[in-house]
């Protein structure tokens, strides 16, 4: 049609030479211009066209780079470099899934434009970082810290200080912070490693948050999940055997104390990594969680929070992760158990597949479906992708030194 | 008040430990791996610190290579810091302590 009308006109043009040179002018121009738009958008074409579902952050501790995967057909897409020092490090997602925030060992909080493979915005907030966590709306990133000791929120479109938050205890001491998560009603709950405490930040109100501190919660917590409905704060505690419970749809009734003693007073194994709690290993009503200084996954009824069995695995479990459907929990080890993966049967307990992938197994993401699971493999430098209907390996890819392993679909889940 | 002559007859000890079982040179490789990954899991590839305490020359000024070879094989009771003896002999771990002393790991 386009093409017809359009040689009318030249025709036309042609009949009324006084108007001839002006169309002519104006049909090149136009054609300049679609020409240069359209080299622009080829020249960005894979970057801006994509989806983002799909892509995963794998951290590159070693070197302090990200790399950017798809998991549809598993390949690498780009690396990113400059994120300081990510021994330790993990990352939140916009809720749109095309910014990823990243938290550092050293304080670096970094915003990545996962799409485009780039550093949108850094800042070194404070000596020492162990993880963050994005608000409900998706508008603030809190960060914390280790050193200084406390929580900072930071705007997730510019990064600029929204509030700081010290863990202050005692005369005026300050604790390391652990087990941030999101909770709705946009606040963030999280752990005082110190202080043996729990607090609740509520930032309904605005920049000044309202703080609700829950003590005396049980030694040493070192890291805490929220239940995907985002009810349910549990801290897992080094310092003694037990984990702590807020119902966060009554925080009036504070923090229970959930499977106290579950070491039977025996001697715990020196434990060489601390555990992770995160994923929710939820399947039904039982909640898989690793137990610290064991060779054991202890198993919770979540109607009634007491023990429901306990499965022993190869080693100190450091996470134990449910597949998406909640049919299998997998589980990785600490040193030197560190080359193992075990699989669970969340409906029987028993253990039903043991893969070795190699050394410095750290860190395991199931596909948002959960037909994949990709694991990342530190002493081998490499990512495997594994069928979790077959076990099969499907894909093996280089990367230095990996940890981390951190898909764009956390967007849209709580807590994570 | 007694710490230190008991310490320096350690050191003594350790040094002829050291002396007669120096862990060979891939030992060694294997060794300053572990100490920057699996040690750096809590003290920081940098050894700047993490949920343990800084283990950079400046942080350790002072400390004798032995008072940390015991801190490495016994642990720290009380605290996130395991005891390594059995994965680690005495020779390994005062030579780990003089890696960290020297500033040698990290970088």
């Amino acid at each position: 049609m386009n093409m017809t009308s359009r040689s009318r006109a030249e025709i036309a043009a042609d009949q009324r030479p006084g108007t001839f040179r002006a169309e002519w002018f104006t049909i090149a121009a136009c054609t300049a211009m679609v020409l240069l738009l359209l080299l622009a958008v080829v020249g960005k074409a894979e970057a801006a066209t994509r989806g983002s579902g799909d892509l995963a952050l794998v951290v590159e501790r070693a070197n302090g780079s990200l790399q950017v995967v798809e998991t549809t057909g598993n390949t690498s897409l780009t690396r990113i470099e400059g994120l300081g020092d990510l021994s330790h490090a993990s990352a939140v997602f916009s809720r749109d899934q095309r910014y990823a925030y990243v938290f550092g060992r050293d304080g670096g909080l970094t915003k990545v434009d996962v799409l485009e493979g780039r550093i949108v915005a850094r800042v070194v907030q404070s000596g020492n970082s162990i993880g963050g966590a994005i608000s409900q709306d998706g508008s603030l990133v809190a960060v914390s810290n280790y050193e200084p000791g406390g929580v900072k929120v930071f705007s997730a479109d510019d990064l600029a200080l929204v509030a700081d938050i010290p863990a202050t205890y005692g005369d005026g001491k300050r604790s390391k912070v652990i087990g941030l998560v999101d909770v709705p009603g946009q606040r963030f709950a999280f752990s005082l490693w110190d202080a043996g405490e729990i607090w609740l930040a509520d930032f309904s109100a605005g920049s000044e948050p309202a703080i609700t501190r829950f003590e005396d919660i049980g030694r040493n917590p070192y890291d805490a999940l929220i239940t995907p409905n985002g009810r349910y704060y549990i801290a897992g505690l080094f310092g003694e055997d037990g984990l702590a419970l807020l119902d966060l749809w009554h925080p009036e009734n504070g923090v229970q104390r959930i499977l106290p003693g579950y070491g039977r007073g025996e001697q715990k194994l020196p434990v060489y990594k601390m555990p992770h709690l995160e994923g929710w290993a939820v399947a039904g009503n039982r909640a898989f969680v690793p137990a610290v200084g064991r060779h054991e996954v202890l198993v919770i009824d979540m109607n009634t929070w007491q023990e429901a069995g306990r499965i022993t695995v190869a080693g100190q479990p450091v996470f134990v992760m449910g597949r998406p459907d909640g049919r299998e929990v997998w589980v990785n080890f600490a040193f030197p158990n560190n080359d193992t993966v075990q699989v669970i049967d969340s409906e029987s307990l028993n253990v039903v597949k043991q893969l070795q992938p190699g050394k410095g197994v750290l860190h395991m993401e199931f596909e948002p479906r959960g037909e994949e699971v990709w694991v990342s493999v530190r002493d081998l430098d490499e990512l495997h992708v594994y069928d979790t209907a077959t076990y099969e390996r499907r894909s093996l890819l280089p990367a230095q030194k990996p940890s981390g392993i951190f898909m764009t679909s956390r967007a849209a889940r709580i807590g994570l | 008040m007694m710490r230190w002559p008991v310490l320096a007859t350690l050191s003594l000890c350790a040094l002829t430990t050291l002396a007669s079982g120096m862990p060979s040179s891939e030992r060694r490789v294997e060794l300053d791996y572990l100490l920057t990954q699996d040690c750096g899991s809590c003290h920081g590839l940098t050894m700047k610190g993490g949920l343990g305490p800084a283990l950079t020359p400046e942080s350790l000024a002072g400390k004798p290579a032995v008072y940390l070879q015991t801190t490495i094989l016994h642990g720290r009771p009380g605290t996130a810091m395991p005891p390594w003896r059995g994965i680690l002999t005495d020779a390994e771990s005062l030579w780990l302590a003089e890696r960290l002393l020297a500033g040698e790991v990290g970088r």
